[in-house]
């Protein structure tokens, strides 16, 4: 797709007149866009195979390149060219302009009249092409014809709402469910004017994909419940930006009116996203507009919150931070790039230590370890390599959930398997998932805690081909397995194959870079290294201490044991930590809380200063993809009141300063901190060695004790438990549109067929956090596996369930 | 131009000219006067001035407003502000303020900006949006000048319903649209 195609193969054509080569292949509608000739089209997309389905697009063909021409006008957008042959458009043959005519007739014979309250009015290729390709006036309704009608709108799912008459059946909704995104939950169905997209009764159209149809659509006959009748294409404002949901860093077009998200559309970038993006970037975007928005800042006063001015709040902040003792930094994975050098250097600069950790999830020690030795600064796989690669190897990884282009790369590169040369997708999970079949991947079946084993046995196996084209794409999920990452990386190293790291938040892989980690400083440079640390000390003008610090377990047991005694949190939800309840604790037993926030949480109420922040859509900033791809987007509103992270953090240091703490950041805006990043540049000395600089690490409490804690032989009645977050789930940045959340699947847990048979459709679940009862399913998992999505019910997993690497009883859930 | 011509000017322009022109006074005097008496007295306009604009009901009262914003794309002026909304059936009949899907939740024109072409009575698809003859639009503040859809809808005639209610002449839409609903019942145009 990025490549442009080879030139040896050239065709040359006559279009209207005009002599031109083409590559052998390229369809005569597209060689008549090189020579200027918009041929008018309905189904022809080019992302999805050609299929002639609207007609639109006829051309006189007086000759086929064999000396003799097409009888009847044909379809340019399943014609591909050939040597000598003359292509007649509408721009200069009569026959192709009256088929074209007659084509357009034929549409419009039984569509509504709609236009007005069509969502797809004003940006519509049919109202676009009848005016340009069409007739006047209808002789169908001149006679007296009755058009076809149908009741509308139906929902083909709680989100994708279907209006039959306005259908032109060009089959580019059916083609991309099938052929993208691998949902083939709708089809067209009946014949003649009956002709219909229809769905499935008892499947419904549940994709994460779905919202893309509706963009493809040429027609208004898919419009989304989130997007109708909202406003016209004319009153928006389009603003490029990108998605803030994954670590994909997809192109996305916000339309906004009024200071108002409107709707959010695919941008067209084919390096990264192509023309699609998932259901969340593109309808998750109401959690910035929700009620518990925060909107001024706060402080405690007698226990309350209460309103406050900025300054106030900065120096109260500042005074605070100056006298709780040591302070640790969590930023969350939510940051964009320049606010993660913010929390980096306001760690370093005003606070004086290393204890900052951007992993608000279960994390270790050996992950810390593995970022800095292998992924920062690594620009290794690209979205293209994945095309290319001959296999590639997911570990903790389940892209359609957690990483929705990749698996939509994946799926392309995987489905041309049938014509040679497809790459081969190896998953190590516990069980062949859907998104798994769909990429037309091999599983290595592993128990969660035995991935480390199974990515050391790879190698062995020839049957997957791990070699010098090989891609290892390892998910975030793998930090709990010990020794995971190692073997990854191992893995890797032996065989020459490249390895990529997929964290599921768009600012993770930005705040590795701008060094929210204890073991790490901007441009990744190892804390470890003196030459690391004076190079940054002398840009900063501070010393750097010199031991890595806590990561985010250490810093909340050291709050908890009183040895921190303040903290400043950014977009941290307890929930996801590896301990909410010790989270929770330690935010009480702090003595003083920061925190910046969007939305009020238990981070907020528990916090003795609350700064409301900007959502992405007031700032600019930059998103760092999985690949190490800088995705940089401008603010689309500009809103005084909601400033950056950077602009609070360095309001508080330059307060804290005043107070003899520390010295101030030094920028201000988004373009300050840019420059500054940009100054400092990577680093060009020692890496750290994976393997090395672990013991350097304090140890983390928690997770280590887990790691070791987790029995690994098989107790009678104790399953281990496997998890990941469901794309569609309860997390925080989905709230606000109840029709994308019911698209979502239904929680389930997911047991051996064995084991099913024994506890029935309905099982408890508990472990050594509480116990959850959920609809139960049979899948091929080890006999002593569970699967349960990890934020689909209650508070999640980690509240509710159990901890990380621990296991769970079943029990028959009889009442349900 | 003191010439000595002056000296030779007739006994007509020394002595009749300059009190003739009180002639001219004088008769005015027993004319009809022209002179309006607004605002003590409203005048009629011509019977198609473009004047303040109405948005129409259907006889029963429900609005003819679709909410599509055509004419706000048609305003040179930019004038209109239109949002629009889904209309639902639900059992209480809260939720239909239009026939058919959609009706205008937010209609707003500005006569701070408006220049009353009447541009956009030709975009209207559905006749809700015509001028009436009304042409007293000032106030003393801004604010006042943006004038709200209640401000600018008809005025309920006999017979017409406060929205939101149920379609009441009609299964659907279209009976409305095709003026499907009995000859009894008159154009709620004005
Ligand atoms: S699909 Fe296009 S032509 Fe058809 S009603 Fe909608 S805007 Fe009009
Ligand atoms: S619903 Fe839209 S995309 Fe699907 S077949 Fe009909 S016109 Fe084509
Ligand atoms: S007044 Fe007419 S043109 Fe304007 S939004 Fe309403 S229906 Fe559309
Ligand atoms: S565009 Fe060629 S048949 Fe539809």
């Amino acid at each position: 797709m990025t490549t442009v195609p080879e030139k040896t193969d050239l065709v040359t054509l006559t279009i209207d007149g005009v002599q031109l080569s083409v590559p052998k292949d390229t369809l005569v509608i597209r060689a008549a866009e090189q020579v200027g000739v918009q041929v008018p089209r309905f189904c022809d997309h080019p992302l999805l195979a050609p299929v002639g389905a609207c007609r639109q697009c006829l051309v006189d063909v007086p000759d086929a390149g064999n000396g003799r021409g097409f009888p009847k006008p044909q379809a340019s957008c399943t014609l591909p060219v050939a040597e000598g042959m003359v292509v007649n458009t509408q721009a200069t043959s009569p026959v192709a302009d009256k088929a074209q005519q007659g084509i357009m007739e034929f549409l419009l014979i039984n569509h509504p009249l709609d236009c007005p309250v069509c969502d797809k009015g004003g940006e519509c290729p049919l109202q676009n092409q009848a005016m340009s390709n069409g007739r006047a006036d209808s002789r169908f309704s001149a006679r007296g014809g009755v058009k076809r009608t149908y009741p509308k709108p139906i929902n083909i799912s709680a989100q994708v709402l279907l209006d039959r008459e306005r259908c032109v059946l060009c089959a580019r909704c059916t083609r991309f469910s099938e052929q993208i995104a691998g949902d083939p939950f709708i089809a067209l169905v009946e014949r003649g004017a009956l002709q219909q997209v229809g769905i499935y009764e008892r499947e419904p159209f549940e994709s994460y994909f779905s919202g893309n149809t509706i963009q493809i659509c040429p027609v208004g006959a898919l419009t989304s419940a989130d997007y109708r009748f909202r406003s016209r294409p004319f009153d928006l404002v389009s603003t490029p930006s990108v998605a803030e949901h994954d670590a994909c860093g997809s192109a996305i077009r916000i339309d906004h009116r009024r200071g108002k998200v409107m709707r959010r559309l695919a941008g067209n970038d084919p390096e990264v996203n192509e023309e699609w993006i998932t259901d969340k970037d593109r309808f998750g975007f109401h959690y910035a507009t929700e009620p518990d928005r925060l909107t001024y800042p706060q402080i405690r006063e007698d226990g309350e919150l209460r309103p406050a001015s900025w300054p106030e709040a900065f120096a109260v902040a500042a005074r605070g931070l100056s006298e709780a003792g040591g302070t640790g930094v969590l930023t969350g994975g939510r940051v964009t790039a320049e606010d993660a050098y913010a929390y980096s250097k306001f760690a370093r600069v005003a606070l004086g230590t290393n204890d900052i950790d951007f992993r608000s999830r279960p994390h270790s020690a050996e992950e810390a370890a593995f970022l800095a030795a292998e992924v920062v600064l690594r620009r290794t796989v690209t979205y293209a390599d994945l095309e290319s690669a001959s296999t590639v190897v997911l570990a903790g990884l389940e892209p359609e959930d957690e990483a929705g282009m990749i698996f939509l790369r994946l799926r392309k590169a995987a489905g041309r398997a049938g014509s040679g040369g497809g790459t081969r997708v190896v998953s190590i999970a516990p069980y062949a998932s859907r998104g798994l079949a769909k990429m037309h991947g091999q599983l290595v079946r592993t128990a969660p805690g035995d991935e480390a084993a199974a990515l050391a046995a790879l190698v062995a196996q020839g049957e997957f081909g791990i070699d010098k084209t090989a891609v290892i794409l390892v998910g975030e999920r793998l930090a709990t397995v010990p020794g995971a990452l190692s073997a990854a990386a191992g893995l890797a190293a032996r065989t020459g194959a490249r390895l990529a790291w997929v964290p599921r938040r768009a600012g993770d892989r930005g705040a590795v870079e701008a060094g929210c980690l204890p073991n790490l400083l901007p441009g990744g440079r190892p804390v470890a290294d003196a030459g690391a640390r004076v190079d940054v000390g002398a840009d900063w003008g501070v010393d750097v201490p010199e031991t890595p610090g806590r990561d985010a377990d250490g810093i909340i047991a050291a709050l908890g044991s009183g040895e921190l005694g303040g903290v400043v949190v950014g977009g941290v939800d307890p929930d996801d930590t590896t301990d909410p309840a010790a989270t929770r604790a330690a935010l009480e037993a702090a003595s003083f809380v920061v925190a910046l926030e969007l939305r009020e949480t238990d981070v907020t109420r528990a916090a003795d200063v609350v700064f409301p922040v900007a959502p992405v859509s007031d700032k600019a900033g930059t998103f760092v993809t999985w690949e190490g791809r800088p995705r940089p987007f401008e603010a689309v509103f500009s809103s005084p009141s909601s400033l950056p992270d950077l602009r609070i953090l360095a309001g508080i240091a330059e307060e804290l300063s005043a107070l003899g703490v520390g010295r101030p950041l030094g920028f201000r805006t988004v373009a300050e901190a840019r420059a500054e990043m940009e100054e400092m540049g990577p680093w060009d000395g020692e890496r750290a060695v994976l393997g090395g600089s672990e013991t350097a690490l304090r140890p983390s409490s928690t997770t280590e004790e887990a790691g070791a804690g987790a029995p690994s032989s098989t107790t009678e009645g104790h399953f281990a438990l496997a998890t990941w977050k469901l794309m569609i789930d309860n997390g925080s940045l989905q709230d606000g549109d109840k029709a994308y959340r019911a698209t979502g699947r239904a929680p389930v847990a997911r047991l051996s067929p064995t084991a099913y048979d024994a506890h029935g459709p309905t099982v408890t679940l508990t472990g050594d956090r509480g116990s959850v009862t959920l609809p139960a399913e049979p899948a091929e998992l080890d006999d002593d596996v569970v699967w349960v999505p990890a934020n689909s019910f209650g508070n999640g997993v980690l509240a509710d369930l159990a901890s990380p690497g621990s296991r769970v009883t079943i029990a028959k859930g009889a009442d349900q | 131009m003191a010439q000595p011509k002056s000296q030779s000017r007739s006994m007509k322009e020394q002595f009749w000219d300059p009190v003739a022109g009180f002639g001219v006074t004088f008769r005015t005097m027993f004319k009809k006067v022209v002179t309006e008496q607004y605002p003590f007295e409203k005048q009629p306009t011509a019977p198609r001035f473009h004047g303040r604009h109405q948005l129409n009901r259907w006889p029963d009262g429900l609005e003819k407003c679709i909410g599509c914003e055509l004419c706000a794309w048609a305003c040179p002026a930019d004038a209109i502000y239109v949002e629009g909304a889904t209309n639902t059936d639900d059992a209480d009949g809260e939720g239909r303020y239009s026939p058919g899907e959609r009706y205008g939740r937010v209609y707003q024109i500005n006569y701070l900006r408006c220049i009353l072409c009447g541009l956009c009575i030709e975009a209207c698809p559905t006749r809700a949006l015509t001028m009436t003859n009304e042409y007293e639009l000032a106030d003393t503040t801004r604010a006042d000048l943006i004038y709200e859809k209640s401000d600018l809808l008809a005025p309920l005639l006999p017979g017409m319903e406060q929205p939101p209610h149920p379609m009441r002449l009609g299964d659907d839409e279209g009976s409305y649209y095709r003026g499907e609903y009995g000859a009894s019942a008159k154009e709620g145009d004005s």
